[in-house]
C-alpha cells in the first residue's frame, strides 16, 4: 500500500474538537463532516484538502474523544494518510477502522516540511520526502493491516460474519 | 510470573498470560454507550446487518450528552436509540432521567478486574474502581456489542503512589492536574498506569473517580486504582454486595513508579487552551471570568458539591454559575444533605445528569472572547463553544471561590 500527496503540517496535540467540533456529532454523513474539519484552527482547511493530502503532525495527534466522526471527517476531506510523532490510542484505532493510514514517525515535524511531496510505504512504514529523503517510521501490520486493506472495520466484519 | 493488574485483567480476558507489547483479543465484561454516540454505534451495527446484542445484561444504554433534547436532532436521535432498546430487549436502559453514563457505571456496574469498554473516551472513570475501562470509537464498540470481544495492545504498566493526606479544597482534581502538570499530556501514550493509596480512606472514591475520568488526558491506555478497602467499602454501601478483590502481586514489574504526598498539593488549574497548561491558582488569581461551571463526569459528585456549598453558604455568586450533579441519585442527595439550597441561594443554576456545557452541546455555551472556569475534563480550543472563549479548568473549591470573588480567588483565601 503505497501513497503519495503533499504535506499539510500541524503541530503537538491536535485534539479532536479542533478536528470535528461537538456541534457536528449528531451527523455521521461523511461529505458534511469534512466540510467541517480542522474548523476551529484553520476555516480553510477543506479547500486545502480537497486535492488529496498527507497530513504530518506532532505528538498525540487525535487526543481526547472518541468520536469516530474525526477519522471520518479527515478521510472525506481528502487525507490520504496521517504521519505523526504519536497517536492517541482511540483515534489510531478509528482511523484503521474507517480505511485513514495513520504511521508514526519520532521526529515527524522536524523532518518533513509544509509542502514536501511524501511517499509513504503504509506496511514498512518507509517514507521518501521529495523523491530523495527517506526516513524509517513504524507501518502498520498484523490484525490493524488486514482491517485497514479491507477497507475499515465494517466490511471487515462483514466478512468475518 | 508476578503480574501487575494490568496483566492479570488482560490475561484473564484472553484467556492466557499476556505482556506488555502484546496485541490480543480480549473479552470484555461490560459495553456501553450514550445518546450521542450510540445512535452512531447502531448505524454501525445496521451496516453490518445485525442488530445481535452478544448478551443484553452486559450493555449498559444512557442518555447524557443530549439530555434533556436541546433541539429536534437529539430528540430523533433518542428516539432511534429508544427503539433499538425496545427491539432488543436490552434491560439497562436510562434514559434522560438519571445521569451520566460514567456516573452511572461506578455507581451500578463496575467492579474491580473487569474490562470495560464504551463508546466516549471518559470511560477511564470505571478505573477508580480498578476495572480496565477504555473509551473506543463506534465501529469497535458496535464490534464489541455484537461479539462481546474487542482487542488490546497491552500496555506499559507504570505505578503511581498516593501518600499523606490532603489539606482543606484539595480534590481528586488537583491530583489529576499534579500527574498531567509533571509528565505533560504525551507521556504515557501506550501505559497503563496503577495508583496505589498508602492511605486508602485519604484518598476516597470521589476522588479517585475525578483521577480516573482524567486518565484520557493524560493519554493513558487505562488508568486503575488498586483495589482497597476503599473500593471494598464504597462497593458493598452503594450496591449492598461484597465485590471480589483483584489486585496485583506485590513483587510485579513496573517500568517507572512516582510518588505524590497529596499533603504538600497547592488547588491547581489548568490553563486554556491544554490540560497540561498547569499553573498554581496563586499563579493566575484575578483573571475575571464570565461564567463558571462546577459538574459533569469529571467533578459532579458529592464532595464536589458539598466543597461548593461550604463556600458560597449564606452569599452570593458575582459570576454566572451552573451546577450540574452527575447522576440523579446524587441530585437527590444534595437535595437532602442541603446543598442544592445552598447553591441554589447563592444564585447559582443548578440541573442534573447532563454532559451539555462540558462537550459545549447546550446548558452553558461559551460566547466569543469569554472566559469560563470549569471543573469537567478539557479546555481545548472550542471546546466549550467559541474557539475564541478562554477555559480554565479547577476543582471545585477554586470554580466556587472563583464564583463568589467574580475573578480566579484561592479558596483558602476566603
Amino acid at each position: 500500500m503505497i501513497i503519495e500527496a503533499k504535506v499539510l503540517k500541524f503541530g503537538d496535540k491536535i485534539d479532536t474538537d479542533i478536528i470535528i467540533p461537538a456541534k457536528y456529532l449528531k451527523y455521521t454523513d461523511p461529505q458534511y463532516l469534512a466540510q467541517h474539519a480542522m474548523e476551529p484552527l484553520d476555516p480553510e482547511f477543506y479547500k486545502k484538502a480537497s486535492s488529496g493530502v498527507i497530513i504530518v503532525a506532532g505528538k498525540v495527534f487525535g487526543m481526547g474523544s472518541s468520536r469516530e466522526q474525526a477519522a471520518m471527517a479527515l478521510k472525506a476531506a481528502g487525507v490520504k494518510a496521517i504521519i505523526a510523532e504519536s497517536f492517541a490510542r482511540i483515534f489510531f484505532r478509528n482511523a484503521i477502522n474507517n480505511g485513514l493510514p495513520v504511521i508514526t514517525l519520532q521526529n515527524a515535524t522536524k523532518e518533513i516540511n509544509q509542502g514536501d511531496l511524501v511517499r509513504v510505504n503504509v506496511e514498512t512504514g518507509e517514507i521518501v520526502v521529495n523523491g530523495s529523503k527517506v526516513l524509517k517510521g513504524k507501518g502498520i501490520s498484523g490484525m490493524p493491516l488486514e482491517i485497514l486493506k479491507t477497507g475499515g472495520l465494517i466490511t471487515y466484519l462483514k466478512k468475518a460474519s | 510470573m508476578p503480574q501487575t493488574l494490568t496483566e492479570k485483567i488482560l490475561s484473564r480476558a484472553s484467556g492466557k498470560n499476556v505482556s506488555p507489547g502484546d496485541v490480543t483479543e480480549i473479552k470484555v465484561d461490560l459495553v456501553a454507550f450514550h445518546d450521542l454516540t450510540g445512535y452512531h454505534v447502531i448505524e454501525v451495527m445496521e451496516d453490518v446487518g445485525t442488530l445481535k446484542v452478544f448478551d443484553r445484561e452486559k450493555l449498559v444504554i444512557a442518555f447524557d450528552h443530549l439530555a434533556p433534547p436541546p433541539d429536534v436532532r437529539s430528540a430523533e436521535i433518542q428516539g432511534q436509540i429508544r427503539n433499538f432498546v425496545k427491539k432488543t430487549s436490552v434491560p439497562n436502559f436510562y434514559d434522560i432521567n438519571s445521569g451520566i453514563l460514567h456516573q452511572i457505571m461506578i455507581e451500578r456496574y463496575a467492579n474491580p478486574g473487569q474490562v470495560i469498554v464504551a463508546a466516549d473516551s471518559h470511560t477511564s472513570t470505571s478505573g477508580a474502581v480498578g476495572a480496565f475501562a477504555q473509551g473506543l470509537g463506534a465501529s469497535d464498540v458496535a464490534a464489541a456489542v455484537i461479539t462481546g470481544k474487542t482487542w488490546v495492545m497491552v500496555p506499559q504498566p507504570f505505578k503511581i503512589t498516593l501518600e499523606g493526606k490532603p489539606a482543606r479544597w484539595i480534590n481528586g482534581k488537583d491530583i489529576a492536574l499534579k500527574i498531567l502538570g509533571d509528565f505533560k499530556a504525551d507521556y504515557f501514550n501506550g501505559m497503563s498506569l496503577e495508583i496505589f493509596v498508602k492511605e486508602p480512606s485519604a484518598v476516597p472514591m470521589d476522588f479517585r473517580a475525578t483521577v480516573s475520568n482524567m486518565g484520557i488526558e493524560m493519554n493513558a491506555d487505562a488508568l486503575m486504582f488498586v483495589p482497597d478497602q476503599e473500593t471494598f467499602n464504597y462497593i458493598k454501601t452503594a450496591r449492598g454486595y461484597e465485590p471480589q478483590m483483584v489486585t496485583p502481586d506485590s513483587d510485579a514489574k513496573y517500568v517507572d513508579e512516582y510518588n505524590i504526598d497529596l499533603s504538600k498539593l497547592d488547588p491547581l488549574v489548568a490553563a486554556p487552551h491544554s490540560v497540561d497548561n498547569v499553573k498554581t491558582v496563586n499563579e493566575i488569581e484575578g483573571i475575571p471570568v464570565d461564567q463558571v461551571f462546577i459538574g459533569s463526569c469529571t467533578n459532579g459528585r458529592i464532595s464536589d458539591l458539598e466543597m461548593a456549598a461550604k463556600i458560597l453558604k449564606g452569599k452570593k455568586v458575582k459570576t454566572r454559575t451552573i451546577v450540574i450533579p452527575a447522576s440523579y441519585q446524587l441530585f437527590k442527595k444534595a437535595l437532602e444533605l442541603g446543598y442544592v439550597q445552598t447553591l441554589a441561594d447563592a444564585g447559582a443554576i443548578i440541573t442534573y445528569g447532563t454532559c451539555g456545557p462540558c462537550l459545549g452541546g447546550h446548558f452553558g455555551i461559551a460566547g466569543p472572547g469569554e472566559t469560563i472556569i470549569s471543573t469537567s475534563s478539557r479546555n481545548f480550543k472550542g471546546r466549550m463553544g467559541s474557539p475564541d472563549a478562554k477555559v480554565y479548568l479547577s476543582g471545585p473549591a477554586v470554580a466556587a471561590a472563583t464564583a463568589l470573588e467574580g475573578k480566579i480567588t484561592d479558596p483558602r483565601r476566603l
